[in-house]
């Protein structure tokens, strides 16, 4: 029995899944959005909690199933994180006309599940590949689900192309590390991993693209505003949460279990790369009308931040990268929460549609107020510790240009987030006629988003605990 | 009874600040009431202070009735007030004349809560002055008389005139002169600030008994600088602010403006006492601090002083307006307390020659008993003033003319003051003016012998102005109809009675009080 | 167990912000009573803390510590000293008279009231942190309201613009000073944020010499030093009323306080080498303030200016690096908290009433207004540094302070005081004396008896601070006593 724990939550999601399939074809039209989407909720709910409960990964990591994953406390801290967003997700995703009266969509969205839990825990570069491409290949549907959209189409069409585009560099790498090595399993790799050599870097190389992509960084970031302006808002609030943060468990495991030896070299490319993914994802942030490529562009400069921990190759770089993305995926997922609860109601993305807001739904004004000041990195908002953390690390090991690029980057994120609050708390709508358009809340975005804003003050405020968490995987990469 | 005793001179300093208190909760509305209140609570500094100078001890040296509190420890300053016969002499001047100008503010029907609190403020802050005997408290009491005066003459002042400024900026006179007042004097006491904070530094004390000492025994570099040269600075700090108090020429263009536009009782508070806390600052800080430097420059402060004598004279000679004129007049006058200060200073501290140190402390004596009797005319004539503004609504000696008839009582009185102001033998100015005069003749005989030119001017001032007022043809003007001028009144006689008793008595019988000076005099120099 | 006063402070605000965001934005005046009451438990609990200090004592105390995130050494350690204590006071006494002033406010008075209480939750953090991250979080905290409450409660012609860049300046220079003390953290081996424990880490000279400018000047531009005062003017007059007490009276402060917490206690090495600078620069603030104040026709641009100046005179006290020196320079930010408290609060009750506050346009406002009047006159003269007011105890020490260092400092500086003669004097004889202009006749009511309570109890502190300046002092001096030791040590 024990044997299995280290998969159960791939297991239950499996049978999630097939559950959510079979059930469907029992349930009328007018009830499927609901009880789809409190299954699937509820479901990985319950799966989370299992898990926590009794499939926690013992003080050792451990390789099972002949080395394709490893148990350890990296791969169980991102798992449990994906399966929250996924819940956070399908009750955002059920009130998606077009996608939230479709068990496809929320099957779609276990499967991506599934593909990034055994991301995170990978330990094969087979396995690596495959989940890899078992996250993608949903994501890539779900992005153009919405069939009658333009946008959407292009969207999952551009995700596609690119996704495909930069697997098959990633695929090139892996076969070449095999090639050179004879091994697939990641922990042997490193072992008889060439040091330096025009070679190998060349792998880190085409790896690195194949990943970019995945975080959406410089310079394969470009995909992300379009594609998260078109795909249906709760998509894409996964595809800049979940799936980026799988990206960089990645990264985590990749970069700093078997390229080690290289550290030198790949942290001051990734250092150079991350400045300009901060700045360039900053800077057009600045530009932006719409409120979705804005979050996008955002997004592409918060993977910028996240990256300065793994630059610090150090325990502590490596713990403020978790804790970082655990605030981020919180924050980002309620941003995009936000976007969705308005944006239907309002009918378009356009930030003009915000004038006025704090008048209209003086509540969900003040969640996009804590979701957007977390963004910021303004205290007492997870966001804020996040980023302190981040630059504490990178200072520790020496790299104060990082620090303060980020630290400068900031800055003007505070501008453009200021900016939208501006327009939520100052502007006024048109004919000043806030009362007669009140924004109605639903029940499942009511509870998600809450639960999310209470979750970014709490590990804003009592940040020890969550901390606590983030170290122990860094503890188990090392 | 043993508290009161105990505390006299804090009680005296503090009682005005009191009743303004007080009367702060009195309606607005019932004038009258405010009136009587805020007189009968200037009567009883005045009380206590006759209290004080019975039990002054004339043949103690050093000062009395100390009373000494910690205060604002963290630079060294204590509440340290005492008198001795300099100051003693000075409070009983501001808390004789307080309530006589209060008598005569009865006529200011705006404001008068407002008006009376002022007053009542200003009374401590000069109070303050003479009594401290510590240098901060000095500075700070000196400053609070500031902004009372400010407002008296900006709110209560002359309605009439204006003043043109740069740009053909018109401004109200009385704006003008209470501004100008403010910022000439709180530049002044600029200076001095500096002045006090580096003795402060220096010495971390601000005690005046134990500065007395220590900074006269101070040798060697200060700064960066040789004594002798910083003592230089601070010399001229100190002088350059109390000069402008004094006033002395050329320092003196604020007070023609700030006496004319202010109300009358403002003008009596004004000549009568603020213009003596400069001559004050001279006696117990300047001289006894400096006296090297004081004998060093005696020679340009006694030039000053009797600029300050004839040009005054020449400028009153000069006027059309009767407040002005006797504005310049004080100006003269206290040209005279300079200069019995300049010879003084002059002679020096330790002088041997017997002679020289007797002209000494005849010219001292003679200087503070100018101080004290300028301060009884000054507020005479400028009560007068404005007792016949009143009637008439013009200052303007041409309007006026051939009144005596009208108002003989008044022109009695008027006379009489003059006569003191010009310095007629049995009156008080005759003493005092003679003294400096006798003390100064043989340490500065030059500077003298050009001052008598000046009282030469004096009288024809003086005498001119009778004559424009009360002599000469008739102003039919004035004679009949709704223009009748009335005669002096009751209230206004009361007014001016303890000031003509007491110049008479001076006049005559000088040595009650030229005792109690002369003891202080001789314990300082 | 001693009664964790401290915190209880600092969270008030914060639990009385979310308490009100519960209730129903239509009642407003029960929203007001809450602002209020917590605003006063606020007060009395400072007000029992000051009084409850040991000054024989000295050092820190009411202290409270829990441990936060032991692995890198972040507690939440809160505790007063000397120097904090008044500022802790002041905190309590402005937000007592910001509520009072603020009753007026109509338009959405529930987020107003709540984000001006997340406001001083920050700023009650900043003064009692004795940790340096949980300084920088309270710090942090006390930046995002201002833009808000700008933004939306301010004056319309201004406002987005001022909020933005004050919210950037204060941000940049937070960040800035974050550099330096995350750099700190690292050098000094010590493993933690505690700040009596890096008061005792020895940083090397060289590592001083560099990072104190950085923490230093980071958190002085809040505190408005020149020549990154630029956002203050604006910001000053841009905010509502009570935001501009608030901005004026408390943050300014709070930007010293924490350039001396952390700049001077933590690296007083750096701080000696670079006070001449600091010194050149506070001058700067005080005469260039000064002389700007005199040009300008807006009635509150004038008080803004005058606020630089008067932070000039506290960095100037800082940079003498003398007891006496530094005592004037913690008296002086009471002092001046309250007195431009007062003033803002003044000015506002004449611009509500009159809607300008172009001085050539207003007049004769004593005889509506007289309470108004009379307490903008004794702020002036506050201001001014009149003897027997709060204003002249702080600014006389500190001048005592600038003579046993550089006589010829004093001099220019004195002359300042000359200049904030003439241009309030002149102020308060234009906008309150001579004739009201006729369009205002019969529109200036009267003010409301909450704004009385506040400018009577902003007066009373003033002159009696003035008057027995005893009730404050001794508490700075015991806080300066401790600093000269950090400064004394080799």
């Amino acid at each position: 029995m024990t044997t299995i724990l280290p998969i159960l939550p791939e297991i239950l999601l499996l049978a999630l899944g097939i559950l959510v399939l079979v059930l469907d074809p029992f349930w009328k039209e007018e009830n499927r959005r609901l009880n789809l989407g409190w299954l699937t909720a509820g479901g990985l709910f319950l799966i989370l909690g299992i898990s926590l409960v009794i499939a926690r990964p013992g003080a050792q990591p451990v390789l099972v199933f002949g080395g394709m994953l490893r148990d350890d406390w990296l791969g169980f801290v991102f798992k449990m994180f994906f399966l929250f967003g996924a819940a956070i997700t399908s009750l955002f995703l059920m009130d998606v006309e077009g996608a939230g009266r479709r068990a496809e969509s929320f099957l779609l969205l276990i499967s991506a599940t599934l593909g990034m839990n055994l991301m995170a825990s990978a330990a094969d570069l087979v396995m690596l590949y495959l989940a890899i491409e078992t996250t993608s290949i949903p994501l890539y549907i779900l992005a153009g689900f919405l069939t009658g959209d333009d946008k959407s189409t292009e969207s999952g069409f551009k995700y596609m192309l690119f996704g495909a585009l930069t697997s098959a560099f990633l695929l090139y790498g892996f076969s070449l590390l095999y090639g050179f090595t004879g091994q697939t399993s990641l922990y042997a790799l490193s072992a008889s991993f060439p040091t330096f050599s025009l070679l190998a870097l060349g792998i880190v190389f085409l790896v690195l693209v194949g990943l970019s992509f995945k975080i959406s960084f410089f310079p394969f970031h470009f995909w992300a505003p379009d594609v998260y302006e078109g795909a249906p808002t709760p998509v894409a609030g996964f595809l800049s949460t979940a799936s980026k943060a799988a990206g960089f468990a990645v990264v985590l495991r990749l970069f700093v279990a078997v390229f080690p030896s290289l550290a030198a070299n790949w942290s001051m490319i990734l250092a150079i790369l991350a400045a300009l993914t901060m700045t360039v994802g900053n800077l057009i942030a600045l530009t932006q009308k719409n409120i979705k490529r804005m979050l996008a562009y955002s997004s592409i400069a918060h993977a910028g931040y996240a990256m300065i921990g793994i630059v610090a190759f150090s325990q502590l770089g490596a713990a403020s990268t978790v804790f970082y993305l655990i605030a981020y995926i919180l924050t980002n997922l309620a941003a995009f929460g936000i976007v969705t609860a308005f944006g239907r109601v309002a009918g378009s993305d356009d930030m003009k549609a915000y004038y006025g807001l704090s008048r209209r739904a003086p509540g969900l004004a003040l969640m996009m107020l804590v979701a957007f000041l977390s963004l910021a990195g303004m205290p007492p908002f997870g966001g804020f510790v996040g980023k302190v953390f981040v630059f504490t690390a990178a200072i520790q090991q020496g790299w104060i240009w990082l620090a303060v690029v980020g630290i400068l980057n900031s800055i003007v994120g505070v501008y453009y987030y200021m900016t939208v609050l501006k327009y939520v708390y100052l502007y006024r709508m048109e004919g000043e006629a806030e009362e007669k358009h009140p924004v109605p809340r639903s029940k499942p975005y009511a509870i998600a988003l809450t639960v999310l804003t209470v979750g970014i003050l709490v590990i804003g405020i009592v940040f020890a605990p969550w901390f606590n968490l983030a170290n122990s995987t860094a503890l188990s990469l090392f | 009874m043993d508290f009161l005793l105990g505390h006299l001179l804090t009680l005296i300093l503090f009682f005005p600040i009191l009743a303004a208190l007080v009367i702060l909760f009195l309606p607005s509305d019932d004038v009258k009431v405010i009136r009587w209140t805020a007189l009968i609570a200037s009567i009883v500094p005045f009380a206590l202070a006759v209290l004080v100078w019975t039990r002054f001890d004339t043949s103690a040296t050093g000062f009395q009735f100390v009373e000494q509190y910690p205060w604002y420890e963290a630079i060294h300053s204590t509440f340290h007030v005492g008198v001795d016969g300099l100051s003693l002499t000075m409070v009983l001047l501001t808390t004789l004349l307080t309530p006589i100008s209060i008598l005569a503010s009865f006529t200011i029907k705006d404001r008068v809560k407002a008006y009376m609190i002022l007053f009542l403020m200003l009374e401590t802050g000069m109070l303050g002055v003479f009594l401290a005997l510590d240098l901060l408290i000095f500075f700070v009491f000196w400053e609070i008389g500031l902004v009372p005066m400010y407002f008296l003459i900006n709110q209560w002042g002359s309605e009439k005139g204006e003043r043109t400024l740069w740009k053909g900026v018109k401004m109200q006179a009385r704006n003008y002169a209470s501004l100008k007042f403010l910022i000439y004097t709180m530049a002044g006491s600029l200076g001095l600030l500096l002045a006090i904070q580096m003795l402060g530094v220096l010495f971390q004390t601000y005690d005046l008994p134990s500065l007395y000492e220590r900074w006269n025994a101070l040798q060697g570099t200060l700064l960066g600088l040789p004594v002798t040269t910083v003592k230089a600075i601070a010399f001229w700090a100190f002088v350059v602010a109390f000069a402008i108090k004094v006033p002395v020429w050329p320092f003196h263009t604020w007070l023609p403006d700030a006496h004319t536009e202010a109300p009358t009782a403002g003008s009596m508070i004004l000549a009568g006492v603020l213009l003596k806390l400069g001559a004050y600052g001279f006696l117990r800080l300047v001289l006894p601090f400096y006296p090297a430097e004081a004998q060093r420059f005696a020679g340009a402060l006694a030039f000053l002083a009797v600029m300050a004598i004839v040009f005054g004279a020449f400028a009153s000679y000069g006027q059309t307006d009767f407040k002005r004129l006797v504005a310049y007049s004080s100006v003269n006058h206290m040209g005279f307390v300079l200069l019995g200060i300049a010879a003084a200073a002059k002679v020096g501290l330790n002088n041997q020659d017997v002679a020289l140190n007797l002209s000494k402390n005849i010219a001292l004596n003679g200087a503070v008993l100018q101080m004290f009797n300028h301060g009884l005319s000054a507020a005479g004539m400028f009560f007068l003033v404005g007792v016949i503004y009143e009637r008439t609504h013009t200052r303007n000696l041409n309007d006026l003319g051939g009144l005596f008839p009208l108002v003989p009582v008044y022109g009695g009185i008027l006379i009489f003051t003059s006569m003191a102001s010009l310095g007629l033998p049995g009156l008080n100015g005759f003493i005092s003016e003679f003294m400096v005069v006798r003390g100064a003749w043989p340490i500065l005989s030059v500077y003298t012998a050009i001052a008598m030119l000046g009282l030469l001017f004096t009288g024809a001032y003086i005498l001119k102005g009778i004559k424009q007022v009360l002599h000469g043809p008739m102003n039919e003007h004035w004679a009949q109809g709704e223009h009748r001028l009335t005669e002096i009144n009751t209230r206004e006689i009361i007014v001016m009675a303890p000031l003509i008793a007491l110049i008479l008595v001076i006049g005559v019988y000088p040595a009650w009080i030229l005792e109690v000076i002369n003891k202080a005099i001789l314990m300082l120099f | 167990m001693q009664f964790p006063i401290l915190s209880v402070i600092v969270f008030t605000p914060m639990a009385a912000a979310l308490l009100i965001l519960l209730i129903n934005s239509e009642r407003k005046n029960e929203i007001r009573v809450t602002a209020l009451a917590a605003a006063t438990f606020a007060l009395i609990l400072s007000l029992w803390v000051y009084f409850t200090y040991d000054k024989a004592i000295g050092g820190y105390q009411f202290l409270e510590k829990y441990n936060w995130m032991p692995m890198l050494g972040i507690s939440l350690h809160l505790g007063v000293d000397g120097m904090s204590a008044p500022l802790v006071l002041l905190t309590g006494v402005v937000m007592f008279t910001g509520v009072l002033i603020s009753w007026g406010i109509d338009d959405r008075p529930r987020e107003f009231f709540a984000f001006l209480f997340i406001l001083a939750s920050g700023v009650f953090g900043v003064f009692i942190s004795l940790d340096l991250f949980m300084l920088f979080f309270f710090y942090e905290i006390a930046v995002f309201p201002m833009y808000l409450l700008i933004a939306i409660w301010g004056w319309v012609k201004t406002r987005e613009y001022a909020a933005m860049k004050l919210t950037l300046y204060l941000f940049i220079g937070s960040v800035v000073s974050l550099v330096g003390a995350l750099v700190m953290y690292w050098t000094s081996g010590l493993h933690t944020f505690d700040m009596l424990a890096l008061e005792k880490a020895a940083f090397p000279l060289a590592f001083q010499k560099i990072w104190f400018p950085f923490v230093f000047f980071g958190f002085a531009v809040l505190g408005g030093i020149f020549p990154f005062h630029n956002w203050s003017p604006d910001g000053h007059v841009a905010a509502p009323t009570a935001v501009s007490m608030f901005h004026a009276g408390v943050l300014m402060k709070l930007g010293a306080f924490a350039a001396l917490r952390v700049g001077i206690m933590l690296l007083p090495e750096g701080a000696k080498l670079w006070a001449p600078l600091i010194m050149g620069l506070a001058l700067v603030n005080i005469v260039y303030g000064a002389f700007i104040a005199m040009v300008q026709t807006d009635f509150k641009y004038i008080i803004g200016f005058s606020s630089v100046s008067h932070m000039g005179l506290v960095m100037m006290g800082f940079s003498t690096m003398t007891p006496i020196g530094m005592t004037g320079a913690g008296l002086q930010m009471f002092s001046h908290g309250v007195m431009t408290a007062l003033f803002f609060a003044a000015v506002g009750m004449v611009y509500d009433r009159a809607h300008t506050r172009d001085i050539p346009k207003l007049g004769g406002m004593v005889k509506p207004l007289p309470l108004v009047a009379i307490a903008f006159i004794i702020g002036g003269l506050v201001s001014m540094g009149m003897p027997g007011l709060s204003g002249f105890m702080a600014e006389f020490p500190i001048f005592m302070g600038i003579w046993q260092v550089r006589p010829i400092v004093a001099i220019i500086a004195a002359v300042s005081i000359v200049i904030t003669a003439a241009y309030i004097m002149l102020a308060i004889r234009r906008v309150f004396f001579g004739a009201m202009p006729v369009e205002f006749e019969g529109h200036i009511g009267p003010i409301g008896v909450q704004d009385k309570v506040a400018l009577v109890f902003l007066c009373i502190i003033m002159i009696s601070l003035g008057v027995f300046p005893s009730l404050m002092f001794p508490w700075v001096q015991a806080g300066v006593q401790h600093l000269m030791i950090l400064l004394g040590g080799a």
